[in-house]
């Protein structure tokens, strides 16, 4: 440093943008990197390209109609959406729901997660450069996907969900139906999992990768399955059990390091515990019974007064904070969505890694961009 | 006859209330008796909307409120779930929605702030995840977060003239293109 010659070696950082445009951001998604050689030096993400106003709209919506636009903020994990708006009215209005729709719903909730996290674990293995398990992936997902459409009549926008309970009653051989599709279920999972969690290539490219602490992730207000993979024991679905999630029996899937592999085989590991709690589930529900609470008219007015309901997404901590007027349409909604609070730690995680790390980083975060943005 | 009706108004009410106490989980109702005793800053109101507490704090005493909130271990609040910001067209409400790990007790923090000069002290030293829900607040509804730095734009684009949060803002009449 001190010589003429070695002054003349000196590196700049370079600002390399990524995004939004680009396939390993996941969505609409933008990255200013400053990097120093392949060393990322400093990060900051830019959000809001796929920004629709949910939360304004709400404000002039009857409440069925917000049901539908929940649909679509982690289009994902449509039904753990809709469950979320619908539990933080219900709990305005004091509705009391028909046991079996409590089951029929926690089902459908489940095995939304798997769908999602399959559709993690394609994704990752695309992050990380191997193609076969988003084949994989995405061959269970089309399974469930196809099973809510027997249901719900819709692939992704279910809006099956409502206040007071189900849409409809849920079709006639849907037990059957699924305890057909568990076993092939379980099955692939063990697939998906022989198949990319211990590969070496994988293990090289994620273990070690992104590291952040308990400590710094409550900090930073990580939730769901990046949180336990940090050590830190946090599930709505424990801590302040919802629906009827008191009555099963489930682990708690916890990491030790809190890199990408952690993150990434805690998700493996709920899709695990998830499709034991529909099994038990499957056990609890009743044959026959109401699926819609009485007496609750077409247009609810909840009473004057506000409500926060918290939901355990495939992402994380979902909270909807509603706000009534004693109207036909919310007076306020907010959305803590999981993955805008998730995305804050990107950067304590990936400076210091390498550029193409980033992208394996991100993607452990599982980030949904409609969430994000909202 | 007489005095049985009007004695059953009041009963009803002793009911009602007796029911709302039940609906707080016990570590809430735990947290209430705490916070009774407690005197955390003057001017401190405390209500209970349906499963949830509610503390009211003025603005200026926000930061204090939410540092007592956290550090001592009686309450030892270290999870910020939600900041939200509500638009009650004379005054703005912010909320905040936190969450003891230690405790498993949840409250509600509320602050209000004027329609003219909203200004609220940031609580970024104290919870870091409020940052960007706080730029969240400061461009749909242009409230100022004092201390939090970096109040940049987050999901409107630069340039965007006006809060689309308020009430005021003319969302249906409002187009791009």
């Amino acid at each position: 440093m001190s010589s003429e010659k070695t002054k003349d070696l000196e590196s700049v950082d370079i600002m390399v943008n990524m995004g939004p445009q680009h396939p390993s951001t996941h969505g609409v998604f933008r990255m200013v990197l400053w990097v120093d050689g392949e060393r990322v030096v400093e990060l900051e993400p830019h959000i809001g390209y796929l920004h629709r106003g949910s939360e304004k709209i709400s404000e002039s919506e009857i409440y069925p109609q917000v049901v539908t636009l929940f649909d679509r903020l982690d289009y994902l994990s449509n039904l753990n959406n809709e469950m979320a708006f619908c539990l933080a009215v219900e709990k305005l209005m004091e509705i009391e729901i028909p046991k079996r729709a409590d089951y029929v719903r926690m089902i459908l909730c489940e095995l939304n997660r798997i769908s999602s996290h399959m559709l993690f674990y394609g994704t990752m293995g695309l992050d990380a450069g191997a193609m076969t398990p988003i084949m994989y992936g995405f061959r269970e997902r089309e399974r469930i996907q196809d099973f809510f459409q027997s249901v719900t009549g819709a692939r992704m926008m279910h809006n099956y969900i409502q206040i007071g309970g189900l849409r409809e009653e849920p079709p006639n051989g849907f037990q059957k139906q699924l305890r057909e599709m568990l076993p092939k279920l379980e099955k692939s999972v063990e697939e998906c999992d022989q198949l990319l969690t211990l590969n070496e290539v994988f293990l090289s490219r994620s273990r070690d990768i992104g590291i952040i602490n308990g400590t710094d992730a409550l900090e930073f207000g990580l939730t769901g399955p990046c949180l336990r993979a940090s050590g830190i024991a946090e599930d709505i679905r424990f801590t302040e059990p919802y629906s009827l999630y008191d009555e099963v029996d489930f682990n708690l899937p916890i990491g030790v390091t809190g890199d990408t592999w952690d993150r990434y085989v805690i998700r493996i590991a709920e899709m695990r515990e998830s499709i034991k709690i529909i099994y038990q589930l499957l056990q609890l529900l009743p044959d026959k019974g109401e699926t819609k609470a009485s007496g609750i008219r077409l247009i609810p007015r909840p009473p004057k007064g506000e409500s926060f309901a918290r939901v355990e997404n495939p992402r994380g901590d979902l909270g909807v904070y509603l706000v009534s007027d004693g109207g036909d349409k919310p007076y306020r909604v907010k959305v803590r969505a999981p993955s805008f609070a998730n995305l804050q730690a990107l950067r304590k995680m990936s400076v210091g890694s390498y550029v193409a790390d980033v992208v394996m980083i991100l993607g452990s975060l599982d980030i949904v961009l409609g969430e994000v943005d909202r | 006859m007489v005095e049985q009706n009007d004695n059953s108004p009041e009963e009803n009410l002793e009911d009602s209330k007796e029911t709302e106490v039940s609906k707080l989980r016990p570590s809430e109702a735990a947290l209430l008796q705490l916070l009774g005793k407690q005197n955390l800053v003057p001017d401190v109101t405390i209500s209970q909307s349906i499963d949830e507490i509610v503390l009211s704090v003025p603005s200026e005493q926000i930061q204090e409120a939410a540092q007592k909130l956290r550090q001592s271990e009686e309450f030892a609040f270290d999870y910020l779930r939600c900041l939200s910001v509500v638009d009650y067209e004379e005054y703005f409400e912010i909320v905040y929605h936190i969450w003891s790990r230690l405790h498993r007790h949840k409250l509600t923090l509320k602050t209000t702030t004027t329609y003219s000069n909203p200004i609220v002290k940031s609580v970024i030293s104290i919870w870091k995840s409020a940052d960007w829900f706080e730029r969240e607040g400061y461009e749909l509804f242009g409230i100022e977060f004092e201390g939090h730095g970096n109040l940049k734009p987050l999901l409107l684009w630069e340039g965007f003239e006006g809060y689309p949060g308020r009430k005021s803002f003319p969302f249906h009449e409002y187009s791009e293109w």
